[in-house]
Formats: C-alpha cells, sequence, structure tokens
C-alpha cells in the first residue's frame, strides 16, 4: 500500500494530568480530504496543535511523507509543508490583510500561491487588502486566515473550524474555495461539527468522542445512526 | 524668553528619553516583557564607549559603530540564551531575572571603572552653539543629538512597517503563538528583537555619555525616565515614544527653571498626570 502523507499512531495529548487524546491512530494520503467531527471537547483541535507541535509532542509517533516530525519545533513542522488554519482565525490585528497573507510566506516555500492566486480565490479580498485584517466580516477574516496559511504552499492543510460563526451563504463560498484548493492537488484536514459539510466534502470521516476514534470511514459507507451514536456516545434508538 | 529656552532645551531633551523608551518599549512590545536592568544597559554602553574611544583612543566613529555592534551581539546571544528561557506566561521570572542583571552589571562596572562620576567630552562640539538672542541658544552638541534621536526613531519605524522582520515583529506582538504556524521561529525572532533593541540601548549609551556625567549607579534613573516617556507617549507607538520623551524633557526643564531641585519632582508630576488624565498614554495603539 502507498505511504500515506501523514500518519500518526497511538497520538496521546495532556493538558497536566488531564489527558485530551488517547491513542488516535489517523492518516491522510496524498490528495485526500479527511473530515475529522465530533462534539465539543472531542479533542479535535488539540489533535490538530498535537500535530504541528503547537502542543507538545515529543517521543510520540507522527510521520510526514515518510518522516518521522514529532518533536520538532512548529516552525520547522510548518517549513515541512503542513499549514494549520487556527480555530477562530486569529489574525494579527496590527498588520493589514496582505501583510496577514505575505506572513504565511514567512517559511519560504515555493510554489502556486501567491498574493495573486489567493486574491484569484478570494476576489473578495482585492479591495481589502490594505485593511487591518480584524476590519473585515467574518467570513473575509476567514478566507483571509485560510490565504495566509495557502502561502506558504503547504502538501497538507489543516482547517480547524472554518465555518464556525459564519452565514450559511459564506459557509458555502468558503467550502467552494476549500474545493478548489484539493483540487489543486493539496492534502486537507478539515475539522467539522456541521456532519453535513464534512459529509459533503470528504473522502473519509473520523469522529473523535472523548479523545478516543469513535468512528472512521468514507460517507457513503456510514449511516446517520452510526454517526450519531459515534458523535454523542448514545445510542439514539434507545434513547428516543 | 528664559522660558522659551527652558522649553527648547527640554525638547532637546526629549529626544535623549525617547531613545532611553525605544529600547524598553520594543522589548515590551515584541515579547512583553519588562527589562529592568534597561537603564543599566544603557550605563553599560556609556562605559563602553568611554573604553574604546577615551581609553583606547579609537577613532570616535569607529568606536561608536563598535558599541553598536558589541551591544547586538550580546542582545541577541543573551536573550537566546539566557531571557528566552525564563520568557512564559508568568510575568515575574523575567522581572526576576533581569533585576539580577542590574545588580551585577552595577557592581562589575564599580569594580573594573570604581565609583568616580565619568564623562566621554566632545571638545569643541560642546561649546558652539546656535545663539538666537542673548537669552535664547540651542547647544550644537543637543541638536545633533536630538537629530540623532529623530534618525534612530525613523529607522525603527521604517523597519516596523516596510521590512519583512518588522511585520513579523509586529505579528509576534500581536500573536506570538501563532507565529511558528507562518514558519517563525519564536527564540530567534525574540534574539532579533532584543538585538534591534540593544542597538537603540547602544546609541542611547553613547549619546549618555556624551552629554551627562554619569557613575555605575546611574542605570535605574535612566530606567524611570525611559518607564515614563513610555507610559505618557503611549504603549507601542513609535512617535507617541517620542512624544513622550518630550513631554518630560520640557517638564524637567521647565521644573528646574523654577527651582533646580523642582527637575525630577516636576518630570514625574508631568508622569503622574498623564496617567491621571490619559490613562492609555497620549497615543495609545489603536487597532481595528
Amino acid at each position: 500500500m502507498k505511504q500515506p502523507l501523514l500518519e500518526t499512531r497511538g497520538l496521546t495529548a495532556f493538558y497536566g494530568d488531564f489527558q485530551a487524546l488517547f491513542g488516535i491512530d489517523f492518516s491522510v494520503g496524498e490528495g485526500e480530504t479527511v473530515a475529522v467531527i465530533g462534539s465539543n471537547g472531542a479533542g479535535k483541535s488539540t489533535f490538530l496543535r498535537t500535530i504541528t507541535a503547537l502542543h507538545a509532542n515529543g517521543g510520540q509517533d507522527i510521520r510526514f511523507v515518510g518522516e518521522q516530525i514529532a518533536g520538532m519545533g512548529a516552525d520547522l513542522v510548518h517549513k515541512r509543508g503542513i499549514a494549520l488554519v487556527p480555530e477562530g482565525r486569529r489574525l494579527f490585528a496590527s498588520l493589514s490583510v496582505e501583510e496577514n497573507l505575505l506572513i504565511g510566506a514567512s517559511g519560504g516555500r515555493a510554489g502556486p500561491w501567491t498574493l495573486d492566486a489567493v486574491y484569484g480565490l478570494f476576489p473578495d479580498l482585492t479591495t481589502k487588502r490594505r485593511n487591518p485584517g480584524t476590519a473585515l466580516s467574518g467570513g473575509q477574516q476567514q478566507m483571509v486566515a485560510i490565504g495566509r496559511s495557502l502561502m506558504s504552499n503547504p502538501k497538507l492543510l489543516l482547517c480547524d473550524e472554518i465555518s464556525l460563526g459564519l452565514a450559511p451563504k459564506i459557509i458555502k463560498d468558503i467550502y467552494a474555495a476549500v474545493c478548489q484548493i484539493r483540487d489543486l492537488g493539496t492534502s486537507i484536514v478539515v475539522v467539522e461539527q456541521d456532519i453535513g459539510q464534512a459529509m459533503a466534502v470528504a473522502d473519509r470521516i473520523y469522529c473523535f468522542q472523548e479523545g478516543h476514534v469513535s468512528l472512521t470511514g468514507t460517507p457513503q459507507s456510514l449511516t446517520r445512526a452510526d454517526i450519531a451514536k459515534a458523535y454523542f456516545g448514545i445510542d439514539q434508538e434507545e434513547t428516543v | 524668553m528664559v522660558w522659551l529656552n527652558a522649553l527648547l532645551q527640554g525638547v532637546l531633551l526629549g529626544g535623549l528619553y525617547a531613545l532611553f523608551a525605544a529600547g524598553l518599549s520594543l522589548m515590551f512590545g515584541v515579547m512583553r516583557f519588562v527589562n529592568i536592568a534597561h537603564g543599566d544597559f544603557i550605563v553599560f554602553a556609556a562605559y563602553l564607549l568611554m573604553s574604546t574611544v577615551v581609553m583606547a583612543g579609537m577613532n570616535p566613529f569607529i568606536g561608536i559603530g563598535l558599541v553598536v555592534v558589541i551591544m547586538g551581539i550580546a542582545g541577541y546571544l543573551g536573550q537566546r540564551f539566557v531571557l528566552n528561557r525564563v520568557l512564559g506566561k508568568d510575568i515575574l521570572p523575567p522581572i526576576l531575572v533581569t533585576f539580577g542583571m542590574s545588580i551585577i552589571l552595577q557592581n562589575a562596572l564599580l569594580e573594573i571603572f570604581s565609583a568616580d562620576s565619568r564623562r566621554v567630552q566632545t571638545g569643541w562640539l560642546e561649546t558652539v552653539s546656535i545663539q538666537f538672542n542673548d537669552v535664547v541658544a540651542i547647544g550644537l552638541l543637543p541638536l545633533l543629538m536630538f537629530v540623532a534621536a529623530l534618525a534612530i526613531l525613523g529607522v525603527l519605524q521604517w523597519i516596523f512597517y516596510h521590512t519583512a522582520l518588522g511585520r513579523l515583529l509586529r505579528a509576534t506582538s500581536d500573536d506570538a503563538e501563532i507565529v511558528p504556524l507562518m514558519g517563525g521561529n519564536n527564540a530567534h525572532i525574540f534574539g532579533l528583537a532584543t538585538m534591534l533593541a540593544s542597538g537603540v540601548v547602544a546609541i542611547a549609551g553613547v549619546l549618555l555619555a556624551m552629554k551627562t556625567n554619569f557613575d555605575p549607579t546611574a542605570g535605574p534613573s535612566r530606567l524611570l525616565f525611559a518607564f515614563e516617556a513610555v507610559i505618557i507617549g503611549g504603549l507601542g507607538s513609535i512617535w507617541g515614544t517620542l512624544a513622550g520623551g518630550i513631554v518630560l524633557g520640557v517638564a524637567q526643564t521647565l521644573g528646574a527653571q523654577i527651582d533646580s531641585g523642582y527637575q525630577m519632582l516636576a518630570g514625574h508630576i508631568a508622569f503622574l498626570a498623564v496617567l491621571v488624565l490619559r490613562p492609555k498614554g497620549l497615543f495609545p495603539r489603536t487597532i481595528g
């Protein structure tokens, strides 16, 4: 079998004495789009933070293109081609839209994503390039956050709750952009609370529950009832 | 006329205070950490200038260049190998460490250079002045120092708003945690910030050495002036820092005009007045 782009085995994470992840086995293939779903506190964001070394991951088993990346600094992980669109967007408030995008290219990876390409993907931003990043609508801020990550020309793009707090119409636009990014060959992991959105975009789904993978499979192979059970940890049919 | 003269001298003095403040403000802005040894670093740079130019007899420009380079390198290394280890959510450890550095530095200077008050003579520069009338006159040295301060602040402003390094420094100031997600290495960026701040500290020390007497214990009062200038101007704005320095300088010289004993007091009163009336300073940084 072909080697996956990113693979974790038995990944754990702790906040002090509190264990947030319990042995996560996870993989993303080249060109694949994977969705991670689960309720609040299931460990989805911690999972992404641990992969990108924002959360300590020394001694774990995280392989990217065959290389062991656990224990590396977040900047080095980034330079190998993993970009994270962080939860809550976290734009740099004192930087303009364009500066926010430019800073995404600090790692110096070359590739198709340039300022022009990002403005091409999100035409709404073109007229806002001199505005402070935080003086935009929520949807536009999310576009800047995605564009900023793309500027590093990642092999793997991790998106943490990019639909959170946005209007349905905007979510549609954002996900249309995600599909365009995927079609250009970037592998994508989306963390979502919106199951419908996740099913629509993903090749494969992982459902997290209290730090464990409670279910995995392709959207076609999973039923709503399976997912509801894996998502909430209760058997819906019994409770209804 | 006497008052106009005092006002002018205060403005010129304010340039120096703004330089004192700029390094402190830069480090606080990028790393959220207060360098208690800031004033002692300034005095250390003044002694370095004395060692190179007066004692070793170097060409003054080479001597100044050497001081800037030494301070810059020491700043980078000190940040990477000492201060980065104590940076974190808790603001107390860096304060304690730099407080310790302050004591060590003062005593080392005392040991090496004795407690005698020193000054770097600048020869004819000190005596030349531009005379407007029999009361109002501007000394060439204070004027040059003010221009130098403006130039340094201008360079800082340019670095911050027109270079990739400046962009990284501002981003780090906004949200240091996610800068590594952009490929930036925080430890290195912090080192560069301190290097830049130390270069400014070096120039501030050079100007201090030429302007006034200094001794190994002169640091803490420079730190106080730097603090006051930063707070008066408002955190995070370079031109605000200049305004803060000028307000402090003018208050001090006007106070001294009333009675030489009021010089320090007047500066502190101006500082308190700004804190009461505009707690965020005259030019607070505006976001969004």
